[in-house]
């Protein structure tokens, strides 16, 4: 076995484990499910977790905005793995006319993606989500914890979190208040394509190159912008990943749209 | 693998780290330039520690810094530096921390030698179960790279290690300063020195994964039924198992063989090793659940409601006698209360607290006793370390981890026929629990002919009966006149006959019934295993020492066994020709010579009554 694999073992290993330690620690827990490529091993991780049977639902933000590749792989993977999907609109919002048309992206996303998913919160009262966010993606994700207590307005108090260490995770669980699981902390971005490679896990076609462009992390089509690439393989993928040191975000608009601008989205409750 | 660097304040810690950065080209670029041209301006000369001190101040302007994670990569492997030392909390940070690190790196100045808090630092990777250590002897250059004084740190140091039970891995002479053997052997002046450098040192390291080869512990995370299975769902912690291998579930001793090993996509793989989160269905339908332990039956785990450990807290109200917490031993939770804290060294300062001390307070370590409500099952943590490691939590938070080492092993007996099924009642012992007001518990009287066991033991009972509780005696003469007539007072007659004891006892308590057992039981290995025996009902097992020193006995004397030990008639009578070996922890100490019977029994009424109430009442 090479170096390589037995570091795809741990971080399979490891994240599994905290998928059974919530599916244990949680009545009612989602998973928020983009069908990007990290949201795509979360899924593959819970199929591996839970032996083929994801027992808890998916939840699909639909800001409306999205890319028509990404709603029809969504309803392939439904009927695929046979997993239940909860699809959330903010129409209220957008009833209000809030739209990439008219407004500024930090709005926008706001409204379409962390007002929607609040509304679902307060709808189906879940006490834990599961994300796939990773250390390696932005610097304010540096600090989080595998569990993380959110307050009943989705706040990260990132400066009084409790300790976690062998294994054990601290769990409180407030009326109101709900506990982010986060299993692929541990993984960088290189990791998650090596992996979708290894275990042949599908993935949208958007991520891989045409005409000399793809896209690298996939968000709102009016706000997302594809990179220069002629990568039509996972392996080439990865081959560009080694080379570039420019960040995997730097094509979502919302982050670059004024200063500190993800760290306020994220203290508002953005994932 | 997460590394921590320790050792005393201006030993070189900063600087050896600032150049292990640099060599594995870890830094953000130009960041070395940068601090250069930033010295030059203020007219200092540079040193490799500001590269710690410009990301630590980049932290206090902007959260998105995290000094306490820094990383680096060599070519064999990736490493995480657990905190920045120089860091204010950097004792707190380095417990909580320390616990996950894998391995250690202590720097000691070869002009200063190994000081007071090298020696502390030492003890508390010792406490923390870090056994996987360097020792760089750093600023070499201010010795002239003497050879004689690396070798005389190295065999003074070494041999303190020794002792704390830490074999350094390697001494590596450097210095961080010119960069001599932290990478390469570059100093001339050192061609002497043939062993690792600090980065191949610590490349060395073999990985925490290899633990393929220990004895088996696969805690149960959860049971799923899937159409008409179950799966038994979990991480291996240590060793290997494999399709028809015969696993003992602790506690409570269940035995069954593995039908498949569960994994999705299926795979047709045949075992599984230490690292992997599987499933596994089993052959023999029995009742497990969450926090139930499989071993093999040859290399099982120990099974315990009392528990030693080295504690370290966080908690912001101190740890104190007397307090109930959560024990969270892999995926076992149980409620335990303290019994006792000593040797309590203050982690900030590493001042040892003056003795008596009952409490530990936040970034203390102490010596702490635990009893447990329900059985745990652990390992010493060198043995395997996830089995031998825990936390102390409130409904809400962890408050301190402790590290469990000097638990007795004893020897499991292995069921000898194939064909014994286990048979599972409905009525369970907390059923019975219910119906009679009180649990079932084993109390297990030890000490010498004529300290009082027997006295005290019928008092005992007759004082639980009037309470309206079920109780019985099991005496050791009447044992030995029926079940054990077979049995002599050799070492292994006296070994079976408290065997035969325990197992009697565990069955009568698992009936719901106080049993009370009066007998010498002299070994310490024996009385453990009476325990483990007796956790496997469920029962509470409290040990009871009927302390009097020998000259009491012999003078009380009721059965005349001394008088006719001292005249040879009688061979192997305990405390004269035999040993005890005394309990170092029973829950419960009398002292016979210095009360009467009436007084011990109070006061083991006492202390008992609230360990046979049910929860919650």
């Amino acid at each position: 076995m090479t170096q390589r694999h037995s570091n795809l073992d741990a971080l399979e290993n490891n994240s599994v484990f905290i998928l059974r330690e919530a599916h244990h620690a949680f009545r009612n827990m989602a998973m928020p499910w983009s069908m990007g490529k990290d949201s795509n091993v979360l899924l593959w991780l819970s199929l591996k977790a839970f032996f083929g049977k994801v027992p808890y639902p998916l939840l699909h933000i639909d800001t409306t905005y999205e890319f028509p590749e990404m709603l029809e792989f969504r309803e392939w993977a439904i009927k695929q793995y046979g997993i239940n999907v909860i699809v959330k609109v903010n129409t209220e919002a957008r009833a209000r006319g809030i739209g990439y048309e008219t407004h500024d992206p930090v709005t926008v996303t706001h409204e379409l993606k962390t007002v929607a998913l609040k509304q679902a919160i307060a709808q189906h009262k879940w006490d834990a989500l599961i994300t796939g966010i990773r250390r390696d993606e932005d610097p304010t994700r540096a600090k989080e914890r595998y569990f993380s207590p959110r307050d009943a307005d989705s706040e990260w108090h990132y400066k009084h979190q409790p300790p976690q260490f062998w294994a054990q995770f601290a769990i409180k669980n407030a009326p109101g208040e709900h506990v982010r699981v986060q299993p692929l902390l541990d993984w960088t971005e290189v990791d998650i394509w090596r992996y979708i490679q290894r275990e042949q896990i599908p993935i949208p076609q958007l991520y891989f190159a045409r005409g000399g462009k793809r896209y690298r992390s996939l968000g709102c089509r009016p706000i997302t912008h594809p990179v220069s690439s002629n990568a039509t393989t996972i392996e080439v993928i990865i081959a560009e990943l080694e080379a570039t040191r420019s960040s995997e975000r730097a094509g979502r608009a919302q982050d670059h749209y004024e200063p500190h601008a993800m760290q306020k989205l994220r203290a508002k409750g953005f994932m | 693998m997460k590394i921590v660097f320790v050792g005393h304040v201006d030993h070189g810690k900063s600087t050896l780290i600032g150049r292990v950065l640099e060599e594995t080209g870890s830094l953000p670029e130009g960041k070395i330039e940068a601090l250069r041209a930033a010295c030059k301006a203020e007219d200092r000369q540079f040193e490799y520690a500001f590269v710690l001190d410009a990301l630590a101040e980049e932290q206090q302007q902007n959260v998105t810094i995290d000094t306490t994670q820094i990383h680096f990569r060599t070519a064999k492997r990736s490493y995480t530096i657990i905190d920045a030392p120089g860091h204010e909390e950097f004792l707190k940070n380095m417990i909580t921390g320390a616990a996950s690190a894998d391995a250690a790196v202590m720097v000691i100045a070869a002009d200063e030698g190994a000081r007071e808090q090298s020696r502390r630092h030492g003890k508390l990777l010792s406490l923390l179960g870090i056994r996987k250590v360097i020792v760089a002897v750093n600023k070499m250059d201010l010795v002239n790279y003497s050879e004689s004084a690396f070798r005389r740190i190295r065999a003074e140091y070494g041999a303190f290690l020794e002792q704390l039970g830490i074999n350094a891995r390697s001494f590596v002479p450097v210095s961080a300063r010119t960069g001599a053997n932290v990478a390469k052997n570059t100093e001339p002046a050192m061609r002497w020195f043939h062993g690792p450098t600090v980065l191949h040192a610590i490349d060395e390291f073999e990985p925490p994964e290899t633990v393929a080869h220990q004895p088996l512990r696969f805690p149960v995370q959860d049971v799923y039924r899937m159409e008409n299975r179950r799966v038994l769902a979990g991480r291996i912690e240590s060793g290997t198992l494999r399709v028809g291998d015969q696993l003992l579930f602790s506690p409570h001793h269940k035995t069954a063989r593995v039908a498949t090993i569960e994994r999705w996509p299926a795979s047709s793989e045949e075992s599984a090793s230490a690292g992997e989160s599987i499933g596994i269905t089993l052959r023999d339908h029995i009742f497990i659940e969450r926090g139930h332990v499989a071993s093999h039956e040859a290399d099982a785990p120990i099974e315990s409601n009392r528990v030693h450990a080295h504690v370290f807290w966080i908690g912001t109200e101190p740890l104190r006698v007397g307090e109930r917490y959560r024990l969270k031993l892999v995926t076992q939770n149980v409620e335990c209360e303290v019994v006792s804290v000593g040797n309590v060294i203050d982690a900030a300062t590493l001042d040892a607290e003056p003795a008596g001390h009952a409490e530990l307070r936040a970034n203390e370590v102490g010596e702490v006793t635990l009893q447990t409500r329900a059985p745990l099952v652990l390992d010493n943590h060198e043995r395997v370390p996830a089995l031998g490691r825990f936390v102390l939590a409130d409904a809400n938070n962890l408050l301190g981890g402790g590290v469990i080492s000097g638990a007795l092993y004893t020897a499991s007996n292995a069921v000898k026929s194939d064909n014994i099924f286990w048979s599972e009642s409905e009525i369970t012992a907390e059923r019975r629990a219910r119906r009679n007001q009180h649990r079932g518990a084993v109390i297990w009287l030890t000490g010498l002919s004529g300290a009082g066991k027997s006295t005290i033991a019928r008092a005992l009972e007759k004082e639980l009966f009037q309470l309206s509780m079920h109780t019985y005696v099991l005496d050791g003469d009447n044992l030995r006149h029926g079940l054990n007539a077979n049995l002599g007072f050799a070492p292994d007659d006296r070994a079976e006959n408290i065997r035969r004891v325990s197992e009697v006892a565990k069955l009568m308590a698992d009936a719901g019934i106080v049993v009370i057992t009066s007998f010498i039981s002299p070994y310490r290995n024996d009385r453990a295993r009476a325990r483990a025996i007796a956790l496997q009902s469920g029962a509470e097992f409290v040990e009871i020492f009927v302390e009097a020193p020998l000259a009491v006995c012999e003078q009380r004397d009721p059965k005349g066994l001394y008088q006719k030990a001292r005249a040879g008639k009688l061979k192997g009578l305990t405390g004269i020709d035999a040993p005890y070996e005394a309990p170092e922890d029973p829950e419960i100490l009398v002292r016979t010579h210095e009360q009467t019977a009436a007084e011990s029994v109070d006061q083991i009424l006492s202390q008992l009554l609230p360990r046979l109430r049910l929860s919650g009442s």
